[in-house]
């Protein structure tokens, strides 16, 4: 009888192909927009989580103040780190493949008549190995020029591309601060990172350069340290933790006022934003689905209304409420359902669309799919029952006299 | 599910009303359609059922196709007390009991033919090739070999008509309720829908209920039951013009 009940509504819905698929619209948009925005979002986590690990995964960072708060946020009233810190890291802590203080501010670039808005970090050559640079063209700092703090800059391809074109900058000189600094380098581009920031608009000077002659402070605002592969990035942060707590006495109970953070930490911050995101959108794109099962309530009673002469036909030749309340709520259910699945498959294509045009990888996430086909039944049975139960309890002698 | 008891030959009471009253409404805007019916209906008869409009023909109709139930006094199927029934219950005794033709025919729309037959079958839960084949039969019986795939748009009045009795008779119904069934025919369209109805009432000895204005039509019938103002005014034998065709 189950079957039978299902074969009506299939039936039914065969007849009524304009109205059905009208009634579905709502939920396939529904049902495709939620599979769209979870899908492109967490191929956009995952993208971002890729271009993270490209700047280095044995990439350890230390910053002076207590949590994240991006690159250079300081608690107000931690001390910042001296040069002796990261020589301090250098000489005690085995293991590592380069240690880098950083320190830097933002100013113009300029060259002739052309200027560009850039950042100034000052650090050593370690810089380099640490955050996986390599050169386009010139060559690295001399120890000589980083002892003495000597007017020489390595340039990132932006600058290069804004102040000198296609002309290879090595030898010239541009104007930074106050000082005319020469071009001893060029770095081969990194392009966009995946938080839209253009890694390579900055200027790498020696450390001590940009300590006496832009800063004017011998302060580091940070230090960037990789281990060397193979060694655990865990047992580094805590040698490095140890070793800061000791230098910066802070007492046993006491919360370091430094932070020190691994790759993984900062993908997982990063990508916690982005999935957050997609969550939203989700939302909002499941508000959407709820809409379109509203609109399958409103064409179930409206078709209630226009179909009472067949209930009544149903109804007196033997057809039982629950009977009647059945091939409605299945009329709903197929439907539904059915809308849920052209829903899937419209938004796989629409989110591969998607994924192509912002160049994110494309994840299918099997779980999100059945959860937006379970919900698309759901939205069914929810709004279908209402209008079923309306058909079921009308009365056979009434319903056959509807005009 | 109810069992009435199973029909001991022919003669035996298969309707029977005593002092049925239906009262629509309550307070002062009550109306009272029927005022206390006593109908007999046996085995394999055929009533025609005639009054003027008002005259509560219809809700008596309604009432013996266990579709509405009385306000007071007992209406017995087979032997069940009907009142009693539960609308489900109800719709099980119409299931394997009662066929139904109206004068506005009421197939479904969009429908074929023997899709419309087949549907009490459905209900029944009579397997698909078994329901097929008796659909088919019952479109045979009624003169539409041929027709069967045709949508009630695309049938005539009269062929609308005998694919609605198709329907009453499908499931070989105990006794067959047929409310004007000539009312939107032609005079011709008319006289071979009766000529059907007599036949299935000989034949196959189902009972035959019908309301109808008019006396050609009731004609058919072997007895007639005239109502006015809610009761029953004359019941007559008729010799029977189903005898002759």
């Amino acid at each position: 009888m189950f079957l039978e009940t299902i074969l009506i509504a299939m039936c039914e819905i065969r007849r009524n192909v304009m109205r059905s698929s009208l009634t579905i619209l709502g939920i396939v948009i529904g049902v495709a927009s939620v599979i769209t925005m979870v899908t492109v979002g967490d191929g956009a986590t995952k993208q971002v989580a890729y271009e993270i690990s490209s700047l280095g995964t044995n990439l350890i960072d230390i910053h002076p103040g207590q949590s994240f708060r991006g690159s250079g946020g300081t608690r107000s009233g931690a001390p910042m780190f001296k040069i002796t810190d990261a020589e301090a890291i250098a000489r005690d802590i085995s293991g590592l493949a380069g240690v880098a203080p950083v320190t830097g501010r933002g100013t113009q670039a300029i060259r002739g008549n052309d200027n560009w808005a850039t950042i100034i970090t000052g650090s050593t050559n370690d810089y380099l190995k640490v955050r996986n640079w390599t050169l386009a063209s010139g060559r690295q700092f001399t120890d000589g020029e980083l002892r003495a703090g000597a007017a020489v800059c390595i340039i990132g391809a932006t600058i290069r591309k804004q102040l000198f074109g296609e002309q290879d900058p090595v030898g010239y000189t541009i104007r930074l601060e106050k000082i005319s600094c020469q071009v001893v380098g060029v770095f081969k581009a990194k392009g966009q990172s995946g938080f839209g920031t253009d890694q390579d608009d900055f200027v790498l000077m020696p450390l001590r350069t940009v300590q006496r002659r832009i800063v004017g402070k011998s302060d580091i605002s940070s230090i960037a340290v990789s281990a060397q592969d193979g060694v655990s990035t865990e047992k580094v942060k805590a040698d490095i933790e140890r070793l800061l707590r000791e230098r910066r006495k802070t007492g046993k109970n006491e919360e370091e006022d430094f932070h020190v953070r691994d790759m993984q930490e900062i993908v997982k911050t990063l990508t916690g934003t982005t999935r957050l995101l997609t969550t939203l959108l989700g939302a909002v794109a499941a508000v959407s689905l709820l809409v379109g099962g509203i609109g399958i309530m409103n064409i179930m009673l409206v078709s209630v209304t226009e179909r009472t002469r067949e209930i009544g036909i149903r109804l007196a030749i033997g057809a039982m409420e629950k009977q009647v309340l059945m091939q409605f709520l299945i009329e709903a259910v197929v439907l539904s359902c059915f809308g849920g699945l052209i829903g899937i498959i419209l938004g796989i294509a629409a989110a591969a669309a998607g994924a192509s045009a912002l160049k994110v990888p494309l994840i299918l996430n099997i779980g999100i799919i059945v959860i937006a086909f379970v919900f698309s039944a759901a939205v069914g049975v929810v709004f279908g029952y209402f209008p079923a139960r309306k058909a079921a309890l009308l009365d056979p002698i009434e319903a056959l006299r509807h005009e | 599910m109810i069992t009435p008891a199973s029909g001991t030959g022919n003669m035996s009471p298969v309707l029977e009303l005593n002092g049925v009253t239906r009262i629509y409404g309550t307070g002062t805007a009550a109306v009272s359609a029927l005022q206390g019916i006593d109908l007999r209906i046996d085995h394999g008869d055929f009533v025609a059922v005639m009054g003027p409009s008002g005259s509560g023909k219809s809700t008596c109709m309604n009432i013996l196709g266990c579709l509405d139930t009385p306000s007071s006094g007992i209406y017995r199927f087979k032997g069940v007390e009907v009142g009693k029934l539960s609308r489900d219950q109800r719709a099980l005794l119409r299931r394997h009991y009662l066929g139904f033709v109206f004068q506005g025919f009421n197939l479904l729309n969009r429908t074929s033919a023997l899709e419309n037959v087949e549907l009490p079958l459905i209900y029944r839960g009579t397997p698909a090739a078994e329901r097929r084949e008796m659909a088919r039969k019952a479109l045979a019986a009624v003169g539409l070999n041929g027709w069967e795939t045709h949508t009630p748009a695309e049938l005539s009045g009269g062929q609308q008509q005998r694919v609605a009795i198709a329907r009453a008779i499908v499931a070989s119904p105990e006794v067959l309720f047929a409310d004007e069934p000539t009312g939107n025919l032609d005079s011709a369209r008319s006289r071979e829908i009766m000529e059907l109805m007599t036949d299935f009432n000989r034949d196959r000895g189902i009972t035959i209920v019908m309301v109808t204005h008019d006396s050609d039509m009731a004609s058919y019938a072997r007895r007639i039951v005239r109502f006015m103002d809610g009761i029953i005014d004359k019941e007559e034998q008729n010799g029977g013009a189903n005898n002759v065709s």
